[in-house]
């Protein structure tokens, strides 16, 4: 069952990957971005992380894309025109990716030879009780900076978006 | 209990979706799609983060994956920010034509 479900949603994650990489259209690819970081979420509570499976939804899925799709409204941004190639990336791109996705499939295997198995439900501590304890005790600094650099990015975003004034 | 996914696995995944991310940096022109590639490469390193996390039975990863999301978030919304100031200038979203610092 584990496989099963990591299978369906890791193809969902990667062909909806491809899909962002390959659109022309920039909402096509904001689409199919909500795509992969929903199949995320679900791989996220297959490892047991019940509390970023929630936050992956509500801020990547949610906040984050709705952001994007707004801009891309906003500006109105067309379908992208399509440059030429030189013959050797369009002959040597594919075979090399291939090689390349090999490789490092291969690398990965050795250095983790399959000892560890991801079971649903083994890891337990993923919970919301458990992120904030550490959240609020031992990373309590990284957590204070981190809402500093909050203000400064909203502030940022307001400075750098608002109308000139005359 | 039923057969286990590899942790692998889900290593190579991570690794698949960051080249994705690196590949639709790389090839793409329209800055908005360059922008979402860079949070296909964020995701990628999150899910590595949670996988890690999950081998080592720690929440220590789930911390640092929590901080991406919200580096994501500031990045999101100052980046958006200086597209839009971009488009108000120049009225094109065309990476190679935003080209000033290069010339």
């Amino acid at each position: 069952m584990d496989v099963i479900l990591f299978l369906i949603f890791a193809a969902i994650a990667v062909v909806c990957g491809i899909n962002v990489v390959v659109q022309s259209h920039p909402i096509s690819s904001a689409i199919s971005l909500i795509g992969v970081m929903g199949a995320l979420a679900v791989l996220y509570l297959l490892l047991g992380a019940e509390f970023l499976a929630a936050a992956q939804v509500i801020v990547y899925a949610g906040a984050i894309m709705v952001l994007f799709v707004f801009v891309i409204m906003l500006l109105n941004a067309g379908a992208e025109t399509r440059r030429g190639r030189s013959w050797m990336a369009q002959l040597l791109g594919l075979p090399l990716v291939f090689a390349f996705l090999g490789l490092m499939a291969y690398f990965v295997q050795h250095v983790f030879p399959g000892a560890a198995e991801v079971h649903f439900g083994a890891f337990r501590h993923g919970t919301a009780l458990d992120v904030g304890r550490a959240l609020f005790t031992q990373y309590l600094l990284p957590f204070e900076v981190v809402s500093v650099l909050i203000l400064i990015a909203i502030l940022g975003a307001v400075v750098l978006a608002r109308k000139e004034l005359e | 209990m039923s057969a286990g996914v590899p942790i692998s696995w889900y290593l190579i995944l991570s690794a698949l979706l960051f080249s994705l991310g690196i590949a639709g940096f790389i090839l793409r022109r329209n800055i908005i799609t360059v922008f979402m590639s860079i949070e296909l490469m964020l995701n990628a390193v999150n899910l590595s983060f949670i996988t890690f996390s999950y081998q080592l039975k720690q929440v220590n990863g789930h911390i640092f994956s929590f901080f991406v999301m919200v580096v994501a978030a500031a990045e999101a919304a100052v980046g958006l920010a200086i597209i839009l100031t971009v488009f108000k200038n120049r009225s094109t979203l065309n990476i190679d034509e935003v080209s000033t610092m290069k010339d």
